[in-house]
């Protein structure tokens, strides 16, 4: 035999993996070079969706940019609208009312439920337990019910407003908000005793895809990803946002920065999650839900004139006073935390209605970047762990 | 350390390269010059009063007709030991479109300094790896210039790439199918 395998000659294999793969959650395209069955080197090609929103938007109202962002990561809506409305309303220098800071915590900690749902549901599914994602699926629908009940869209909702939210939350919401509080304890349970002691499970997600503390830092990992290695590092505790400040939750934080740690991490979030709607919920604040300074819908593309009294008696009782800008000039860079990771958006205004400028930093983004490190010198199996792990969503990544 | 602070120690550190300071909503920005930017950056991240160890977001940004020099890359740096946050701007001029790569900093610039290449054509020099990250391979211009049309500027002409599509496929079509 060993004069059998001279004979032949190994070299190694370059794969294509994606852009259409099922386990590439997206258009993600994976160029691997194999030998026998281990990833010796990984590129990692992204753009496939690349609509490029960051040039539509200096190009559109600030109150027209708004549907855009809820086509960037179309699985966690609510926080990108809630994310780009208040970066307006910190360089406007508008403030929420308080029912509205409430709506859209409750709101954009929904998301992160229904995020994070989905990302166990595809995760397991990738790694071969079917069950996860029948029994999460069933709560997802729940709560896009409810996003439907309030504003009528189920993914793409632009709910959140410059300002504000759209419109009120019902009576049928809140207590069917409440009930689903209620039970989803009990169902994050049902989820771990499916996958959390799972031998297969522990196999394929313990010491996978490793990575420490400094390293985290280093590569601009965000989110979960960033907490799985044990950095407690979340926008809402550092630079507390809309009704974050006043509510009390944990960050939970793991230690090995592996897979398995950092699926810990998503399920006691979803703990935490359902923690602070119930906080929200038993303090909503009555009161309006926008605030009046908020800007018009059809705001118009050169910047509003205040309209003030002249002092002069000479001329007419009033003038259009040139000085004064509705949108002032500045630059400012606002970050939440999204289901995902950190979410910046980055604003630069001319005093002009349109933005000059508008980055996304998108958490996305920044996770795919740190694919071939994860994966090169692992098994081909653990790259489909790995993408799971990072909890990418292309639309973001791409924007 | 607040902001403003950091900013001051800049000035004082650096007199000769740190251009502008300036505050807007409690958010500091400092400008300095392209010639030391890298030895700033690294100062920044390697001092033990900044320990800038995280990198939240590099971009690029173009003011044409605005401002002369015409592009400017921006930093945003936090730090995760001390909780501070600053933000550096730095100019590239369009004759000499080039700056130093901070990847050896914070490894993950990588990936935004290959964006801002690709949507503006500003050079990283010593990146490992600067290739178009958004765009295709093969596509001519930088996209978030400011004198790149929003909309198409072909008019009633077809995309180059469309129509080599139809006319392969017009070829293949002589070729009967049993």
């Amino acid at each position: 035999m060993p004069n059998e395998a001279k004979r032949f000659k190994t070299k190694e294999l370059t794969l294509n993996m994606g852009p259409q793969h099922p386990a590439t959650h997206g258009v993600l395209r994976l160029v691997l070079d194999l030998d026998g069955e281990t990833v010796v080197k990984c590129t990692p090609h992204v753009g496939y969706l690349h609509r490029g929103i960051e040039k539509l938007a200096e190009n559109r109202t600030y109150t027209a940019v708004l549907p855009l962002t809820d086509r960037l990561d179309y699985i966690s809506n609510m926080t990108n609208n809630a994310g780009y409305c208040l970066a307006v309303e910190r360089l406007f220098g508008i403030e929420a009312p308080a029912r509205a800071k409430y709506i859209r915590t409750i709101m954009s900690e929904m998301t992160r439920i229904s995020s994070h749902i989905i990302w166990l549901a595809t995760h397991a599914l990738d790694l071969g337990a079917m069950t996860v994602f029948l029994y999460s699926f069933r709560e997802r629908e729940g709560l896009l019910d409810l996003f439907e009940m309030t504003c009528g869209a189920r993914l793409t909702v632009s709910y959140p407003r410059i300002g504000g939210v759209r419109c009120d939350v019902s009576r049928e919401f809140l207590d069917g908000l409440y009930a689903f509080t209620e039970e989803f304890p009990r169902r994050i349970d049902e989820y771990e005793t499916l996958i959390d002691k799972n031998r297969i499970w522990l196999q394929r997600t313990k010491g996978i895809g490793v990575l420490t503390a400094e390293e985290a830092i280093n590569w601009g990992m965000s989110g979960p990803m960033l907490r799985g290695s044990g950095v407690s590092y979340d926008v809402r505790k550092d630079v507390p946002y809309d009704a974050y400040g006043d509510v009390d939750f944990d960050v939970p934080v793991g230690a090995n920065g592996d897979v398995y740690d950092r699926y810990r991490c998503r399920m006691e979030e979803l703990r935490q999650s359902n923690r602070i709607i119930r906080q929200c919920l038993d303090k909503l604040p009555p009161g309006p839900v926008l605030a009046d300074e908020a800007p018009d819908l059809d705001m118009p593309f050169e910047a509003a004139k205040k309209q003030v009294p002249d002092m002069s008696l000479l001329h007419a009782s009033i003038s259009l006073v040139k000085e004064y800008d509705a949108v002032p000039e500045g630059e400012l860079y606002s970050a939440i935390e999204a289901p995902k990771g950190e979410l910046g958006f980055y604003l630069v205004s001319d005093g002009n209605t349109r933005p000059f400028r508008m980055r996304v930093r998108a958490p996305s983004f920044v996770h795919v970047s740190i694919l071939p490190k994860l994966c090169a010198g692992h098994l081909l199996a653990d790259v489909i762990a790995n993408i799971g792990t990072i909890d990418v969503v292309l639309g973001e990544c791409d924007r | 350390m607040e902001p403003k602070q950091i900013a001051s120690r800049l000035q004082r550190a650096f007199s000769a390269d740190v251009e502008k300071i300036r505050e807007f909503r409690g958010q500091t920005t400092v400008t300095i010059g392209k010639r030391r930017s890298r030895e700033i950056l690294g100062h920044l991240a390697a001092w033990p009063e900044f320990s800038f160890d995280y990198l939240e977001d590099l971009c690029g940004m173009d003011y044409l007709g605005k401002k002369e020099p015409r592009f400017e890359v921006v930093y945003h740096l936090h730090s995760l030991k001390h909780r501070h946050t600053i933000r550096i701007r730095v100019p590239v001029s369009e004759d000499d479109c080039a700056i130093d790569s901070v990847v050896d900093i914070w490894a993950g610039a990588d990936w935004h300094e290959r964006e801002c290449y690709d949507l503006f054509g500003i050079t990283f020099v010593g990146h490992p790896d600067l290739r178009r990250i958004l765009m295709p391979e093969d596509w001519q211009g930088y996209p978030l210039r400011k004198d790149y049309p929003v909309q198409s500027d072909l008019g009633e002409r077809e995309w180059p790439g469309f129509t080599d599509v139809v006319k392969t496929a017009e070829e293949n079509s002589r070729y009967e199918v049993r």
